[in-house]
């Protein structure tokens, strides 16, 4: 470094962290050797959110929130979202990466809170990473079903339409909460313009706010490796952990490759299945929102399926309070509870490789019912399915609440007393 | 009490497993015919007339602008020439004439702005093409119904067969599985000709519902390339640093 631009980083650094940041986080923040495929998810998460974020701006610039309909007959801002497809100069790329890239944060997410719960990243001391991270993917299914409203297709008016109307279940307060939400008696233009105003500013801040804590609780504790040991424990004569590297530049070129493979599979479907087989964009939603015709089957989109499901098996009322009441403390505990996961676990070890037969069975079983779970959301449903989604919801359930003694019981393998390289 | 668990467990499986039957079984079952999609510019050219003679007096595309047609390979004169009927300029949206309260009052809904219907008629029976290929070939003659006519794929439908002229009269006879169609006064095309006819409409509804499609492909294998090559470099990248961590 010349002369000149050491006078210039020392001048900054007496009047802003600079160089003691860049080393806490990335070229003194020392990360475990030996992180495995599940550990890209943390940093492509962050990569989707980037996307979102410059995507969403440009769609901004042409989108209007207005159900209002044109000399056409179409709502405005359908129409806005075509003109985007069309007449805005790679205006399909930007939209198709938007909406595509709404699935694909839930892929990633779903993928890194996985890797959190078979390498025990949730335990002492990270319950607080886990706590902001719980609070991120409920934040994230809200800014994503605020979103999902805004191209105001059938699908669009019509889930929301049900999901706001799940509120009005809650006794007292409900009919009038629901009112506030939807700012009208239905879901309608009023409706549109809060949504948009929520999706674009309010919940994309209150996200950012909290990644950041995320990562900040994340780098002030260290990261988890999958052997679920402390790398702090063992530290060199200069008080460097032994089993730790540099996250910069060992994972950001690490990070990098990650980067370049997961935009290879999504650069695949934004250009040849930007549909995602009616998954990513549902058919109905190229119908502009009808508030005179109900679609004959309303499915939410599939990462909010699991969810849904749980709620659809509620089917009893209780205590004087109906089953959709039920249903949605059902469907709000089913995400919440994962919260809680680091007060659940009484295991001795944090790592599925150390763990016994119990846990490993427990987490087939979670992981086989949040599948059909999922499954059972896109479909309508039938005597025979409510029975399968409560019979999974329970399992959902059972996973969690049971974990304090089952975890206890299980026979565990000893921890390694240093991060194992294989 | 354990055999009771595993018992369930085998029927749990059991809906898990024919729950993909059920979801046919719960709907109305809808058998279309494979739509013969082209992306041969004369198709679509031919497509496109039959889109504007025949469709555009009643309902709009409205979100495709006339000049978009050169990208099927028709120059701005031949359109302003031969398909710009209720338009001024190239530049303008394919709209109609026909307000929407009349058309509600003639038809009892306002006829559907088709620029998406090929995407929104997608179900898990078929593509939105199959949906439209089988639809325009299944009109049939209903004395019944206000407008002399009705449709297997969509009951009761509130258009006249606008194609009857190409097609001509079909009635409808009730079978073992369902009813079946027989001509009974022959159009001015032959079935195969008429089919064709139908073929290339469709293909160039699915043009104007995603015009951008081939053009995404296209530039999507690119990106594709690009980004493997990319994943050989940014991998020996990763590497050479990683040399010396063991």
């Amino acid at each position: 470094m010349t002369t000149k631009s050491q006078a210039l980083l020392n001048w900054v650094d007496e009047r802003f962290p600079l160089t003691s940041s860049i080393k806490g986080h990335l070229t003194e923040y020392y990360a475990p050797k030996y992180f495995k495929f599940w550990y890209f998810f943390g940093s492509l998460a962050l990569l989707v959110l980037v996307i979102q974020i410059l995507t969403g701006i440009f769609l901004v610039m042409h989108y209007k929130p207005d159900a209002s309909l044109n000399a056409s007959g179409v709502p405005v801002a359908f129409a806005s979202v075509e003109y985007i497809m069309r007449d805005v100069p790679g205006g399909w790329l930007i939209r198709y990466l938007h909406s595509t890239g709404a699935s694909a944060f839930f892929v990633v997410v779903y993928l890194h809170m996985f890797r959190g719960l078979i390498y025990g990243s949730y335990r002492k001391p990270r319950e607080l990473i886990w706590i902001f991270g719980t609070l991120i993917f409920l934040v994230l299914m809200a800014e994503a079903f605020m979103g999902y409203l805004l191209p105001w297709g059938q699908m669009s008016f019509w889930g929301a339409q049900v999901i706001v109307n799940l509120f009005s279940a809650i006794p007292i307060i409900g009919p009038d909460l629901s009112l506030v939400i939807r700012g009208d008696f239905v879901v309608s233009d009023a409706t549109l313009n809060r949504f948009f105003a929520f999706h674009v500013i309010a919940v994309p801040l209150i996200l950012i706010g909290l990644v950041a804590a995320h990562i900040i609780a994340l780098h002030e504790v260290g990261s988890n490796n999958p052997d679920g040991v402390e790398i702090k424990k063992k530290k060199d004569a200069n008080g460097i952990p032994l089993d730790g590297i540099p996250f910069h530049p060992y994972y950001t070129v690490k990070d990098i490759v990650g980067t370049v493979v997961f935009l290879f599979f999504f650069s695949a479907v934004v250009f040849f299945a930007p549909e995602g087989g009616g998954y990513f964009l549902e058919f109905n939603n190229f119908l502009p929102a009808d508030p005179l015709v109900t679609p004959p089957h309303i499915a939410p989109v599939w990462y909010f399926t699991p969810f849904y499901s749980v709620l659809r098996a509620i089917t009893y009322p209780l205590f004087g309070l109906d089953a959709k009441f039920w249903g949605v403390v059902g469907m709000g505990a089913s995400v919440v509870i994962i919260a809680f996961l680091p007060w659940l676990d009484r295991s001795p070890v944090k790592s599925i490789r150390y763990k016994g037969p119990i846990f490993k069975s427990a987490i087939a079983i979670f992981v086989v019912c949040f599948f059909i779970l999922g499954y059972l959301g896109v479909l309508p449903p039938t005597p025979g399915r409510t029975l399968l989604a409560q019979i999974c919801s329970v399992l959902y359930f059972a996973f969690f609440l049971a974990m304090p003694w089952y975890s206890k019981l299980d026979k565990c393998k000893p921890e390694p007393e240093r991060v194992n390289f294989k | 009490m354990k055999s009771r668990v595993i018992n369930l467990i085998k029927r749990a499986f059991a809906v898990a497993l024919f729950a993909p039957a059920m979801v046919m079984a719960a709907g109305a079952e809808l058998h279309l015919d494979k739509a013969p999609v082209s992306t041969d510019p004369a198709a679509l050219q031919h497509g496109a007339k039959l889109f504007v003679n025949y469709c555009l007096s009643c309902h709009s595309a409205s979100f495709v602008r006339y000049n978009r047609m050169t990208e099927i390979g028709l120059s701005e004169q031949a359109i302003r020439d031969n398909l710009l009927f209720t338009a001024d300029k190239t530049g303008d949206l394919m709209k109609i004439a026909m307000r929407r309260d009349e058309a509600k009052a003639w038809f009892g809904a306002p006829p559907p702005d088709l620029t998406l219907t090929a995407r929104a008629r997608s179900s898990e029976f078929g593509t939105g093409a199959d949906w439209l290929y089988t639809y325009l070939r299944q009109f049939h003659r209903d004395p019944n119904r206000p407008t002399g006519w009705n449709n297997l794929v969509f009951p009761n439908v509130g258009m006249p067969h606008v194609l009857w002229e190409l097609q001509g009269d079909q009635v409808a006879k009730a079978g073992e599985h369902g009813a079946t169609l027989e001509l009974a006064k022959p159009g001015k095309l032959s079935a195969q000709e008429y089919d064709k006819a139908i073929a290339d409409l469709v293909s160039y509804m699915v043009w104007m519902a995603e015009p951008i499609a081939d053009k995404r492909k296209t530039i999507g294998t690119f990106v594709l390339i690009f980004l493997a090559g990319l994943f050989v470099l940014t991998y020996a990248l990763k590497k050479n640093y990683w040399k010396d961590i063991h």
